[in-house]
């Protein structure tokens, strides 16, 4: 364990909130404290997503109307790739991971700090060079081959910042490595005593699973964006056929890390909803360990399963049916979680406080994101709904409608822990359930759009797609009004919202013994654990129990 | 004003009902449980719903009986569904012997389409009603994606190299066109017709557009103007191997292995001659890339395979007596 760490002489003023120890830009610039890098996530994420939003919006204006009459072509086909490249690479990536599980992680297990606090700001620091990359790509002309680089488009006949955009990705992605390689020594190394792996939090096990996709899946991508660029460049070939390149390898090597890289998004989003079930059922999750494995196994079958997104590029027939039958298996362990969240409900104490409402959310979007992965998983259907919006609903259901669900449930959860501040739960409720209605109503109606054969990245379509593309533009205003009310209600309550305990859901946890807003160095006396994750109810109880039902 | 809703697409291929047939099922299986388990949820949420905050409920470890079952329910229904999924997908990729054969070649933004009796067409193919139709694809540029919804069929179409698919439309009418592939600045408008015709209709369809040579004509053109005649002779007396009966064959290579004279072969002999040397000739044949163009290396492929007997038995029935005012139901 960690005793050299934990045992560092304490500094001067014990106890001082971490937001007002140490005053100034420089202290926040310069600061090695996960909490206040995690804050600096939380903005830059923030920001980005304005623009990620500003983008979608314009795609949902420019599609009301079945002829191309906002945007050219040219304009239209920069605008869903900056939506793209800004949500995958720069939210839904980084969102839960690099400002929940940064923030939480190392209190969760007991720990003062990550292991590696300098890597820590320098993840960060990374991440805003990416993002700068991409603006200024964005300035100078944009680019329009879709967030999937796909060659040889993007490596040769793409007439726009291609280079620029695709170099903000692949800086972002070492901001991604540096954090999962931190979050992996953290929970090898600075768990408190007695803090044993069967008893973290689940929202640990979830994160330690992304970061283990973090690390290894991540350098792939970036090696296939520095080819991209030395073909582009410099006139190498790798995925160019009329000089000898392949480009299908280009896919292969994209989707390798692309796919699992929805697992970096959804994984973690799962670790909230762990915490959030529990607490506001006060209870022990049910099937404890399945739901740890579940999220490992999710981590490691999704490493060979990218081929799903080639059934009819061209690779053998013989390869689209492994990588179909691999697909339906990865299923599986998501759906094991879902019964056994389910399952905890069960005679639980339940309070319908916005976090929970978010949960309860998350499972509807998630479920309908799941299950309609079935269809894209099965060879027959896919023929038919490949590259059409029913892909385009069901990434979202998953991506945004499960990640962003459980992203935002956790940031209500835990807002009077990192702000020490409470935010006025009934708009909390009503932005849960705005969000909820307006995603529906925005996403539906594009798996049947799909089904009826509508291609993606169309900027004018046939005119027998107009009623349902106009739900969807309808339900983006509804969703866009949840997705802003936070931001209104989370800023004014920084300054005006009541002083929050530190235990103001009665939730178990290490996070909730601690005042909020945490002390800098978070334990003023590292903790000794005895019990396990989710302990609501007196021991003896919890004996009895464990000799029925294991 | 927008048209009416549609909730169901036009199904107008023999595909397109195992397709269909797939959607259904998992369709169904996926409402029973999303309804199954928001049920539970909404039960749970309101039978449980916390009435005093001094709540403690007993805690539950798990079920180790549960767990097995809703994993290996899932499990097992999740394989019914991939052998659903994997018996049309295979019979999708075996095209009919039978198959009538049209070309397909992609550029931006345009779908260039010829018939093997020359007619040609842009961003429109006419099909005849129940006869299976084999498209042979390719791409001058980006990948495009050739997709007919009502066909429930699409495939990637990549520089460097055939992609083929087939289908036999059974329904007469006009449909969609698509590409799926995001392929630059007018993705969305390189779409088309597919017009699926009455054989009669489709053979006054033919008889009544504009036609130069067949694709076998302009094939042995191409092949004498660019003087492959003079090494690849009707025997083996030339510099390089006969082609005469070549097609669909195995063919011996220098370095032992073996391969099978088809489209993709032929094409990589014409533009990389160096890649598969056939056993006992020498690396003489110039490359001949940037001489000639996609859709005349197909011409020049139609041609080739015309040299070989068993092609000619496949060859596609002649032409029924056309009747140049027959009745255009599907359009033109």
């Amino acid at each position: 364990m960690s005793s050299a760490v934990n045992t560092l002489p304490m500094p001067e003023n014990v106890g001082e909130s971490y937001l007002t120890k140490g005053k100034g830009v420089m202290s926040w610039l310069l600061t090695k404290d996960h909490k206040r890098i995690a804050l600096l996530y939380l903005l830059s994420i923030t920001f980005m997503s304005l623009l990620g939003g500003f983008f979608a919006a314009l795609i949902r204006l420019e599609l009301i109307t079945p002829g191309g009459d906002l945007l050219s072509a040219e304009s239209y086909n920069k605008t869903f790739t900056m939506h793209g490249v800004i949500m995958v690479f720069f939210i839904l990536i980084p969102a839960t991971p690099a400002v929940l599980g940064n923030f939480l992680m190392p209190i969760m297990i007991g720990a003062r700090d990550l292991a590696l606090p300098r890597i820590n700001l320098l993840s960060w620091y990374i991440y805003v060079l990416g993002a700068a990359f991409t603006l200024f790509s964005m300035l100078s002309g944009g680019v329009d081959t879709g967030w999937t680089f796909y060659t040889p488009y993007s490596s040769t006949y793409a007439n726009s910042a291609v280079i620029t955009a695709a170099l903000g990705a692949f800086i972002s992605g070492f901001s991604s490595i540096l954090t999962g390689l931190n979050f992996i020594v953290t929970v090898h190394k600075m768990r408190a005593p007695g803090m044993t792996w069967f008893r973290l939090p689940l929202f640990v096990w979830a994160h330690y699973a992304t970061a283990l996709v973090q690390i290894l899946g991540t350098p792939v991508v970036a090696m296939t964006i520095l080819l991209v660029a030395l073909e582009r460049l410099f006139g190498f070939s790798f995925f160019n056929p009329n000089t000898g390149g392949d480009p299908i390898l280009f896919q292969h090597m994209f989707w390798f890390y692309s796919h699992p890289a929805v697992y970096i998004m959804i994984l973690p989003a799962m670790g909230v909803i762990s915490e959030l079930v529990t607490c506001f059922s006060r209870k022990k999750v049910f099937g404890y360990s399945f739901i740890a494995m579940s999220s490992v196994s999710i981590a490691v079958i999704g490493f060979i399963i990218w081929g799903h997104h080639m059934y009819v590029s061209g690779q053998s027939v013989y390869a689209g049916m492994v990588f179909s039958i691999l697909t339906f298996i990865v299923a599986i362990p998501s759906a094991v979680k879902v019964f056994n969240w389910t399952a905890t409900l069960y005679k639980g104490s339940i309070s319908y406080d916005a976090p929970m409402l978010y949960a309860f959310g998350f499972f509807g979007l998630f479920l309908i994101g799941g299950l309609t992965g079935l269809f894209c998983a099965n060879v027959a259907v896919d023929l038919h709904i490949h590259d059409t919006y029913f892909i385009v609903a069901h990434f979202h259901y998953i991506m945004v409608g499960g990640a962003i669900m459980g992203y935002l449930g956790g940031l209500h959860f835990w807002w009077p822990k990192i702000t020490g501040r409470t935010y006025p739960e009934l708009a909390g409720r009503i932005s849960a359930i705005f969000v909820f209605l307006g995603f529906n109503l925005t996403f539906f109606p594009q798996f049947l759009l799909g089904y009826l054969g509508m291609p993606r990245r169309y900027h004018a379509y046939p005119e027998e797609f107009q009623i349902l593309n106009m739900m969807s533009s309808a339900g983006a205003s509804v969703l866009a009004i949840g997705y802003t009310l936070p931001m209104i209600y989370f800023v004014w309550s920084l300054f005006a919202g009541p002083k929050a305990s530190a235990n103001p859901w009665g939730a178990k946890g290490l996070e909730w013994t601690i005042p909020s807003p945490p002390p800098l160095e978070n334990f003023t006396e590292i903790p000794i654990v005895t019990e396990e994750a989710y302990a609501y109810a007196p021991e003896e109880a919890e004996e009895h129990e464990v000799k029925h039902h294991v | 004003m927008p048209k009416d809703l549609q909730l169901f697409p036009d199904s107008a291929a023999t595909g397109a009902a195992g397709v269909d047939a797939n959607y259904l099922y998992i369709l169904a299986v996926s409402v029973f449980f999303a309804v199954g388990i928001s049920l539970a949820i909404l039960y749970f949420a309101l039978r449980y719903k916390r009435k005093s905050e001094a709540d403690v409920p007993k805690p539950i470890h798990g079920s180790i009986a549960l767990e097995l079952t809703w994993t290996i329910i899932p499990f097992l229904l999740a394989m019914t569904m991939f052998v659903g999924g994997a018996v049309v997908f295979f019979r999708n990729y075996q095209a009919p012997a039978n198959s009538m054969e049209m070309f397909v070649v992609g550029k931006q933004w345009m779908w260039k389409i010829q018939h093997p009796s020359g007619v040609r067409e842009i961003n429109e193919l006419h099909v005849p009603l129940n006869r299976p139709v084999k498209l042979t694809m390719t791409t001058e540029d980006v990948i495009h994606s050739f997709y007919i919804p009502a066909f429930r069929i699409k495939k990637d179409v990549v520089p460097g190299q055939y992609s083929t698919m087939w289908f036999e439309a059974n329904k007469v009418g006009k449909y969609h066109l698509f590409c799926a592939e995001y392929c630059g600045t007018q993705h969305s408008g390189m779409i088309g017709s597919v017009y699926v015709m009455e054989e009669a209709d489709y053979e006054a369809w033919l008889s009544g557009s504009v036609r130069g040579e067949t694709m076998q004509q302009a094939g042995e053109r191409l092949f004498n103007r660019l003087g492959c005649a003079t090494c690849h002779k009707a025997d083996n007396s030339g510099r390089g191997p006969t082609l005469v009966d070549l097609f669909g064959k195995p063919v011996k290579l220098q370095n032992g292995m073996s391969v099978i004279a088809d489209e993709g072969y032929l094409r990589e002999s014409v533009l990389k001659p160096s890649a598969k040397i056939v056993s006992g000739y020498a690396i003489e044949m110039p490359t001949f890339q940037g001489q000639i163009s996609e859709e005349g290396l197909l011409q020049v492929i139609s041609y080739i395979k015309s040299l070989s007997k068993s092609a000619q038995t496949a060859a596609p029935a002649p032409a029924a007596a056309p009747a140049p005012d027959a009745a255009k139901k599907g359009g033109n």
